[in-house]
């Protein structure tokens, strides 16, 4: 038995993963061509690397198809229903930082603040006819953030992309969404709500608590934390 | 948690038992669609419901969801209709989602029993509660009883502004907004409200921005003009404020908190006609056989649950299994029939409870 280890399979997110274990004596390679998706690992023994996207690695972790993942912390607490019941943190991994933000057109001078959204959301509503929309992607840790907060009369539309978008094209009246610059969100004429951030994610390694483990792999892990410096 | 076979076939049997009684008290059987149009319930509840109803795409008729309960579509089959009072009982499986509570079944069987028009509340109110009383008398179950309306009327009584009584009661079932709204409304909020408009009078000078989406300059104007006039209004008082803590901590058998709300009524009269509807109501759950002087009453009983009932609500739990939701739950919702019968709105109350409940507090009646 091995141990699975999940890592995004392109873009900076893994060559900073790489990174990040090579400076640790733990060397991730991808094999073959640049394009396919095959890897090892160097510097100990009994470890697959498995290369998969960032998207993914939430469902495989709590799925047990995996035994360890990086991935970032914002998607594994919008993707897994209870996720610190089905995932560890083991590590947080000092690179991906980025803040889930809800933003709103910098026109509207009145709204600073989750008080003001909520009055503006009523006001709306009652003028429209139908609830103010915010585009995002991270429907969950959204809406438990806005209930937390009380804020109501609002509506989650569904964007997978070129969210800062939204506003200007009248799909929504707000946005809640990734930054770690601001630079899409200025540019797009947004501006951020001054409340805490819905979510501080960063890159993080994450352990699975409902892959199989054997005596093998838990001598394997004990060698790996033990490189890693965890614990 | 999945139920088996077996457990379901029970609670299959257990959920015709009771809507056979309530068929007996003269209700007419209802039936429903497993799937729902989307719309009106999401229009209805908001983005909550999203959470907690599964949610599917059918190809023609569009966003579909797995019913969540039965109250929607007996309301709108029952505003269709031709407004004459009747009753109606239902007996099947509802779908919740339990991101919250993963060791709570998504699927379970709910039995109802709804009670429209009339023109008595009180007596209707006390025997809807007495039939539940009266199914679940085998059972080792404890009461609650309470009545949103106390609180709304407290709301529109307050002597401030249109906008700070409808921001109220605009969170009457969101306790924590309500809080914070109460503290900004005070007097420990004028600062905070002189703040705010002070931060926005600063955004103001700022370089405009370009105007994007749907909210309009007007929208933002009338904002504006709610915030100076909040900053310039007095705080609502500090006797009033205290008034409402009062009765939001009531929590007592159904005589006591009568007499405490009689003694808050001097002072807030706004209350009495809704503290005489509850006398009322007392005096009629009396007269169907309920021991009043040891029935609870909490204020803010129903506050934190579905935003639809306005008036008396009550459940009944389990002391024994404080883990378990409450077995049955019910109230009076007036005002939902008026949102699903586009605007002609009649009498409603009703309540439902869940045979698995009862099987997991040991099957079979004491």
């Amino acid at each position: 038995m091995t141990i699975k280890l999940g890592v995004p399979s392109k873009g900076r997110l893994m060559e900073k993963t790489f990174e990040w274990f090579a400076a640790k004596g733990v060397t991730l390679r991808q094999t073959g061509a640049e394009r396919e998706y095959a890897g090892t690992v160097d510097g100990i023994e009994g470890i697959d690397l498995v290369l998969l996207s960032a998207s993914e690695i939430p469902r495989e972790l709590a799925a047990g198809r995996i035994h360890l993942g990086v991935t970032g912390s914002d998607l594994v607490r919008d993707k897994l229903a209870q996720w610190d019941n089905q995932v560890a943190e083991l590590a947080q991994m000092g690179f991906g930082h980025a803040d889930l933000i809800i933003a709103v057109p910098k026109a509207w001078t009145d709204v600073d603040t989750l008080d003001d959204l909520d009055a503006a959301a009523a006001a709306f509503r009652a003028r429209h006819g139908f609830r103010l929309r915010i585009a995002t992607k991270y429907h969950h840790l959204v809406r438990e953030f806005l209930k937390a907060n009380g804020v109501a009369d609002y509506q989650l539309v569904d964007s997978q992309g070129a969210t800062e978008g939204t506003v200007k094209n009248l799909t929504a009246e707000a946005v809640a969404d990734i930054t770690s610059t601001g630079d899409t969100l200025r540019a797009n004429h947004l501006k951020v709500l001054t409340a805490e951030p819905i979510h501080r994610s960063q890159a993080t390694l994450f352990k699975s608590r409902t892959a199989p483990w054997t005596d093998e792999t838990r001598a394997t892990f004990v060698t790996l934390k033990s490189m890693l410096e965890i614990e | 948690m999945r139920a088996t076979s077996l457990e379901k076939l029970g609670d299959r049997k257990l959920a015709e038992q009771f809507c056979a009684a309530f068929a007996a008290e003269g209700a007419e059987r209802f039936e429903a669609s497993i799937l729902q149009p989307a719309d009106v319930l999401l229009d209805l509840y908001g983005e909550d419901i999203r959470a907690r109803a599964f949610i599917t795409h059918d190809p023609v008729e569009g966003e579909m969801m797995l019913r969540p309960d039965f109250t929607v579509p007996v309301v709108l089959t029952h505003m269709q209709g031709d407004g004459a009072p009747a009753s109606y009982t239902y007996s099947g499986e509802v779908f919740r989602k339990q991101d919250d509570h993963p060791d709570r079944p998504s699927e379970f069987f709910q039995v109802g029993f709804e009670r429209f028009g009339g023109d008595d509340p009180a007596k209707a109110d006390a025997e809807v509660f007495a039939l539940f009383s009266k199914q679940l008398a085998p059972y080792d179950l404890r009461a609650a009883t309470g009545d949103i309306g106390i609180l709304v009327a407290a709301v529109r009584g307050l002597r401030t502004t249109q906008r700070r009584r409808a921001a109220l009661l605009r969170h009457i079932w969101r306790p924590r907004r309500f809080r914070a709204l109460m503290n900004r409304f005070s007097q420990a909020g004028t600062a905070l409200r002189q703040q705010n408009l002070e931060r926005v009078r600063g955004n103001l000078a700022l370089p405009a921005a370009p105007f994007i989406g749907f909210r309009t300059q007007s929208e933002i104007d009338a904002r504006i003009a709610a915030l100076e006039e909040d900053a310039a209004e007095p705080a609502i008082s500090t006797g009033e404020i205290e008034l409402l803590d009062d009765i939001l901590s009531l929590r007592e058998t159904v005589p006591n908190v009568l007499s405490a709300l009689r003694d808050i009524a001097v002072d807030m009269p706004s209350i009495a006609e809704a503290v005489t509807r509850l006398n009322a109501r007392a005096d009629a759950l009396d007269h169907a056989g309920i021991d009043i002087d040891t029935l609870d009453f909490e204020t803010a009983f129903g506050r934190t649950s579905m935003e639809y009932y306005d008036g008396f609500v009550f459940g009944f739990f389990a002391d024994t299994r404080p883990d378990l939701p409450p077995v049955a739950t019910g109230g009076r919702y007036d005002a939902l029939t008026t949102v699903l019968g586009q605007g002609r709105g009649v009498p409603a109350v009703g309540g439902v409870l869940r045979p698995a409940l009862l099987r997991q507090l040991g099957g079979s009646a004491l």
